[in-house]
């Protein structure tokens, strides 16, 4: 990994929010709570997490926030069928379902699943 | 003849559809919805998550233990004996603080903390981990040149200040106790507790200001 050179100070990364989109602090609270109640252990999130970091963070310019929310993103997607036997197809299924959702909602009402 | 231009077309797509959530925004929504199904999280609990995590706790628990520390030796002592079991007395005992290993920064010896491997983080009394600790960036050099590191923080150690560098993992996580700054005496454990910033407890702070945080 080519991190050595920052493309900036570290310290200047505090003056942003930990967030930036509510998905990010979403992705986080799902798996922390699925390690409070044992469906997905605490250091198997914790290797596949560093895993997946080592794909993404490849050298310092892709060394981002939105790296990092990506790779855990991808992280818990991966132990999800790993360890709780939901299937790519039926994650995309749905995906694709709350997309059509949108789309077909008029602005202004809620979004719901049919 | 009617005319098309793809980047108009692409221009009232997009409009019309401008509130349709990102990408990932709709991957993490998708497993939301297959696991409220299958009974495995509830929505109210990932809500009040990120509420309780990003919002409400920040550093001030482990401040508040800090400035306990800094004030009730025989606290201090139970808390470098058994980091968990300290901060359970407090009612500070939840997820990432099961497994907490306190270490103290003397005016000859400093410590700093990392997770190489990823981005473990004791936030169940440090809320949640701050940009850059997540960073590659911060995650190897930290280990290699520690005191460069510290330097863009603001930290100047003199070449006799040991450095100690924790690794953290998903079983062990750490919390720096900063020294207790000097004319401090006659504070209460809250006036001292706002004195303790978050950086200090993981390492890249080291001298207090007694002016507030």
């Amino acid at each position: 990994m080519q991190a050595d050179t920052p493309i900036i100070p570290l310290p200047r990364l505090d003056e942003e929010p930990t967030f930036n989109e509510a998905w990010q602090a979403q992705v986080l609270a799902i798996a922390q709570n699925l390690i409070a109640t044992g469906a997905i252990a605490a250091d198997d999130w914790s290797n596949a997490l560093g895993a997946a970091l080592c794909e993404l963070q490849v050298d310092a310019k892709s060394d981002t926030v939105e790296n990092y929310y990506q790779a855990a993103l991808n992280t818990l997607e991966t132990l999800l069928q790993a360890n709780c036997g939901i299937s790519k197809d039926v994650m995309d299924q749905c995906k694709s379902d709350w997309t059509r959702a949108y789309e077909t909602t008029p602005h202004g009402q809620p979004v719901k699943l049919q | 003849m009617p005319s098309f231009d793809p980047k108009k077309i692409t221009k009232i797509h997009q409009h019309l559809h401008s509130h349709l959530p990102s990408d990932p925004a709709l991957r993490v929504k998708a497993l939301e919805t297959i696991l409220v199904e299958k009974g495995l999280v509830n929505s109210e609990n990932i809500d009040r998550w990120v509420e309780v995590y990003a919002d409400d706790i920040g550093p001030k628990r482990g401040a508040h233990v800090v400035a306990r520390a800094w004030t009730d030796p025989a606290f201090k002592a139970r808390l470098l004996a058994d980091g968990s079991k300290a901060v359970g007395e407090m009612g500070y005992a939840g997820p990432a603080s099961g497994h907490l290993k306190a270490v103290e920064n003397t005016a000859d010896s400093h410590n700093v903390v990392v997770c190489t491997l990823c981005s473990c983080y004791p936030f169940a009394i440090l809320g949640m981990a701050p940009n850059w600790y997540k960073t590659a960036a911060y995650r190897s050099r930290v280990v290699r040149e520690p005191r460069a590191v510290l330097a863009e923080f603001g930290v100047e150690l003199s070449e006799d200040t040991a450095v100690h560098v924790w690794d953290s993992t998903a079983e062990l996580r750490y919390l720096v106790i900063p020294e207790r700054p000097a004319g401090t005496d006659g504070m209460t454990v809250d006036e001292l507790a706002k004195l303790v910033t978050r950086n200090s407890m993981i390492g890249t702070d080291r001298d207090l200001k007694t002016g507030g945080v």
